[in-house]
């Protein structure tokens, strides 16, 4: 991969994450930390608890337990449009696009945040209304550059194949210009091929804008290729945490989730 | 070898336009702030001016020199039609180098085989993709010194010292400039018409491509008698779309732009092509007959999705357009009422539809390479589009022959282009002469002697004859004209080109010389094929399943006898109706080697490796099974295994055909 990407700091750490939803533990005593412009990867069986960390991060799920640490700062109540505010933006892992809009607008709604004109301004295209939209429509454009999705800007989210449609939700989250990017699944359901692709996106993502990028996904040749960092979690509890090497070789995790070559 | 008088002729001194560096400059002077070259980016067209233009090409070659590029040096240029690939081979000009365009998906070995025999040291490429390639075959090629690319995405790791962006390239090249003082000049103003102006390889239907190499005369020369002929002027509007390395896009996107100071529009990306032509409007066009076919099949399809009232419209006008719409473009007189009619159809039907094609603007488009159907031309033309045939060829700087206006049938190739003689030799095969005339074969003087005689002619290859209006008309490759056992004569060609007049079909491979009978090999179009199997409930899961359908199978015995019919009534050719034919299991690829970059089929290779099938098409089995190697774009091969059915067509008029014999 590539020898030059400088790995900094924590940013983004979870501290003693407990959830349940009524008698079933989601999530207990979970703690771990990311550091910044890495590649972070969260594996684990069915059920183990993977989406509910990442709604935990970025405040869908609110933990009985435990706080989210981003930048150093303790924060009691992650909400949503807080998380997003901090420059922290996902995917889903079932497509959550507008299908009826085209690919180019739901990229601009990943640029909702930066949008400082006022309604009223909008309503008559006046001030900075105007200046916002070429400088928005811009920023969009590079993102439809760089998912190589220019030809189908104006299609509507619904038409295009699934493997396009998670390029489209990449390139909305790419809109916000984020500083972590959390992605549930990015790479389910895809063919070789589309994987491949994801995959080079991910990596160029990481690459070109040093995005910190948190992933969830299931194939461990994915996951031991593009991380630096590997969590494993089972039944709601971290088992190992570590580089894919020290992953690879962990009886704890062959046991419960890699299982064992024929 | 005698050089022909007609280049001889325009051979002048230094001040003479007589190159593209020279003609670059005097546009920089003269055309300042026009546009000379577009290029959609980030959702906006985007255009340099000449001048802008001539700077840019001025930096890069500057940049080479610095580089170390000779006179004479060759910079091999790989990727989609961009205008910094187009300034790249400029910029080799201006140095008195020689551009090698490349075919952008052409797999590393044959990169690796034209690298070698052109000695290439500098190489200029697109993007990261490119540049992998190349890297892969970097050890084979020794000679390989620099690599420039365009486009830096995904290769900032890239450490290799033999990398370097255009940017860096153009801007050590600015300053190279500043502190040598008229070496641009110098070395621009060194070369004349009479130097090899650009190198461009053969797609090889034989053996390994060869290097054609053209001076800056075949391709100026030949450049303007086209403009002249058709009436070109310095506003048009030309979309460059096909691959650079082909002799056409070298002339309409490349020569005449610089001959007549024309803007030529790149594409966003190859999937665009369609958007963008829409948005440019072009007012001159080239496409091979297969892009008309497509634009004609996907027509059809959406019409059939259409509305009732749409569709009644559509149908009634386009018959209309069919009985009078070519008279009407070719200037004949037609009755009043037809003519309002017609009239009605361009404002209710004929512009909306030019409208969706983006060809709303289009005052003249060529179609050449392989036979156009008649149907597919017919169409065009009867809305009021101005597409004709010619004939060329790489070693003509593309140029034979053209259809003149008003004088356009279906099946000729029109009349000689200006200033090129045709002539046929006594074994029928099309001899040409004129001031696009190619150099030589780079490193291949066998082969050069064996095309160009010591009076310039140049041996075609093909056969064909002059009809009762002198206009050419070609049969097929002079080689691949056979015999049936009976002496029947047996024109592949002319057979597959028939049946591949069919939206189903998409390419055919017939057999025949030296058997008793004609057979076929049939790839169906997975796009026409798979809406009618949609609409007849038909369920599939791809193209190997959908072409072993019995289904599919009526449905191409019914193409197929349809044109035994048609060949029934030929006298010469009625003995050749197909018999037995099958449909393929995967499509002809060029990947494979079964089809040249320019898309026509590799005959003998085909042959070769489907030998098996081709055994059991002349046995009387109804079935065989097989098991191919594929070979995908990324270089990984993977296996196809099917069982292939073979079927019966209804041959017409055979037995009668024997009792007369």
């Amino acid at each position: 991969m590539n020898p030059n990407r400088i790995v900094g700091d924590v940013i983004l750490e979870a501290d003693d994450i407990n959830l349940s939803f009524g008698g079933v533990r989601a999530l207990s005593h979970v703690s771990f930390g990311v550091r910044e412009h890495e590649i972070c990867s969260i594996i684990g069986p069915n059920g183990a608890g993977k989406s509910s960390m990442l709604n935990v991060i970025n405040g869908v799920y609110h933990p009985q337990h435990g706080n989210i640490v981003y930048r150093g700062k303790r924060i009691r109540r992650m909400r949503t449009h807080k998380s997003a505010r901090y420059g922290i933006a996902r995917t889903f892992q079932n497509i959550a696009l507008f299908k009826g809009m085209s690919v180019l607008d739901n990229i601009l709604t990943g640029r909702n945040l930066m949008i400082k004109s006022t309604f009223i301004e909008q309503a008559f295209y006046w001030g900075r209304a105007h200046r916002e939209e070429m400088s928005h429509r811009r920023r969009v454009e590079e993102i439809i550059d760089f998912l190589e999705i220019e030809s189908v800007r104006k299609v509507p989210v619904g038409r295009l194949p699934y493997g396009l449609q998670k390029r489209v939700e990449l390139g909305r989250a790419l809109a916000a210009e984020p500083q972590v990017l959390l992605l549930d699944e990015p790479m389910a359901g895809m063919n070789v091929e589309e994987k491949e692709d994801m995959c080079r996106f991910v990596l160029d993502v990481n690459d070109e804008f040093g995005t910190t990028i948190v992933l969830i996904e299931h194939d461990m040749g994915v996951v031991m290729d593009l991380s630096d960092h590997v969590i494993v979690l089972d039944y709601g509890r971290k088992i190992a945490d570590g580089t894919p090497d020290e992953i690879r070789g962990n009886q704890q995790v062959i046991d419960a989730y890699l299982g064992v070559a024929a | 070898m005698q050089q022909n008088q007609h280049t001889a002729s325009h051979s002048t001194s230094g001040d003479a336009l007589d190159t593209f560096p020279k003609l670059l400059l005097s546009h920089a002077k003269r055309r300042a702030n026009q546009p000379a070259i577009r290029e959609k980016e980030f959702g906006i067209w985007q255009f340099w001016t000449w001048q802008q233009m001539a700077e840019e090409i001025r930096a890069f070659a500057c940049g080479l020199a610095e580089l170390g590029f000779q006179r004479e040096d060759k910079l091999a240029i790989i990727g989609d039609n961009r205008p910094q690939l187009y300034w790249a081979m400029a910029a080799a000009q201006c140095m008195g180098g020689v551009p090698v365009p490349l075919y952008q998906d052409a797999v590393a070995d044959e990169m690796a085989y034209v690298l070698n025999n052109a000695d290439i040291r500098f190489v200029m490429v697109e993007d990261q993709e490119q540049v992998d390639k190349v890297l892969e075959i970097k050890e084979r090629c020794p000679q390989l010194e620099v690599v420039v690319y365009d486009d830096p995405r995904g290769l900032r790791h890239y450490y290799q010292p033999f990398l370097y962006s255009l940017k860096k390239v153009q801007e050590s090249g600015r300053g190279f400039d500043h502190t040598h003082p008229g070496f641009f000049e110098e070395q621009v103003n060194a070369s004349t018409g009479e130097d090899v102006g650009v190198m461009l390889y053969t797609s090889g239907t034989t053996g390994n491509p060869k290097g054609v190499m053209l001076t800056y005369n075949n391709f100026i020369i030949t450049g303007r008698n086209g403009i002249i002929r058709e009436g070109l002027r310095e506003d048009e509007e030309v979309l460059a779309y096909l691959p650079m390395a082909w002799v056409g896009d070298h002339l309409f996107s490349y020569a005449q732009s610089y001959v007549a100071g024309f803007c030529v529009s790149c594409p966003e990306s190859a999937e665009t092509v369609m958007h963008d032509m829409r948005e440019i409007g072009p007012t001159y066009f080239f496409a091979p007959p297969r892009i008309f076919e497509n634009l004609l099949t996907q027509v059809m399809i959406r019409m059939e999705d259409a509305g009732f009232i749409k569709r009644k419209m559509f149908h009634y006008f386009m018959e209309h357009a069919r009985r009078v719409g070519t008279a009407i473009l070719d200037g004949k007189s037609v009755s009043a009422g037809d003519k309002f009619i017609y009239t009605l159809g361009r404002v209710l039907v004929y512009g909306p539809l030019k409208n969706v094609l983006g060809f709303s603007r289009i005052r003249l488009a060529y179609t050449a390479g392989e036979a156009i159907g008649p149907d597919i031309f017919d169409f065009f033309r009867s809305l009021g589009i101005n597409i004709k045939q010619l004939y060329g060829s790489t070693e003509a700087a593309v140029f034979i022959c053209v259809q003149p206006n008003g004088q356009v049938k279906p099946d000729t190739v029109g009349t000689p282009a200006l200033d090129v003689e045709v002539k046929i030799t006594e074994d029928g095969e099309v001899l040409f002469r004129g001031p696009g005339v190619f150099h030589s074969y780079y490193k291949n003087p066998k082969s050069t002697a064996e095309t160009k005689d010591v009076n310039g002619w140049v041996f075609t290859g093909d056969a064909g004859f002059f009809d009762e209006d002198g206009h050419l008309k070609i049969i097929d490759r002079a080689k691949d004209v056979g015999k049936l056992v009976d002496g029947t004569l047996f024109a592949p060609k002319y057979i597959e080109n028939k049946l591949k007049f069919f939206p189903y079909i998409k390419e055919v491979v017939a057999f025949g010389n030296s058997k008793e009978y004609v057979t076929a090999f049939i790839n169906i179009d997975l796009e026409a094929v798979g809406n009618w199997a949609e609409r007849h409930n038909l369920a599939y899961s791809g193209y190997t399943d959908l072409a072993g359908q019995p289904e599919v199978y009526e449905l191409v015995r019914d193409c197929v006898e349809k044109v035994n019919t048609d060949l029934a009534k030929d006298a010469k050719l009625s003995g050749s109706q197909i018999k037995r034919f099958l449909v393929l299991h995967k499509e002809l690829d060029a990947d494979d080697g079964e089809l040249t970059r320019t898309r026509k089929v590799r005959r003998r290779f085909v042959a070769e490796r489907y030998a098996e099938l081709i055994e059991a098409l002349f046995s009387d089995k109804s079935s065989h099974a097989v098991e191919a190697q594929v070979k995908y774009e990324d270089g990984r091969t993977g296996t196809i295994r099917a069982e292939l059915k073979i079927y019966e067509a209804e041959r017409f008029g055979i037995a009668e055909l024997r009792q007369a014999s």
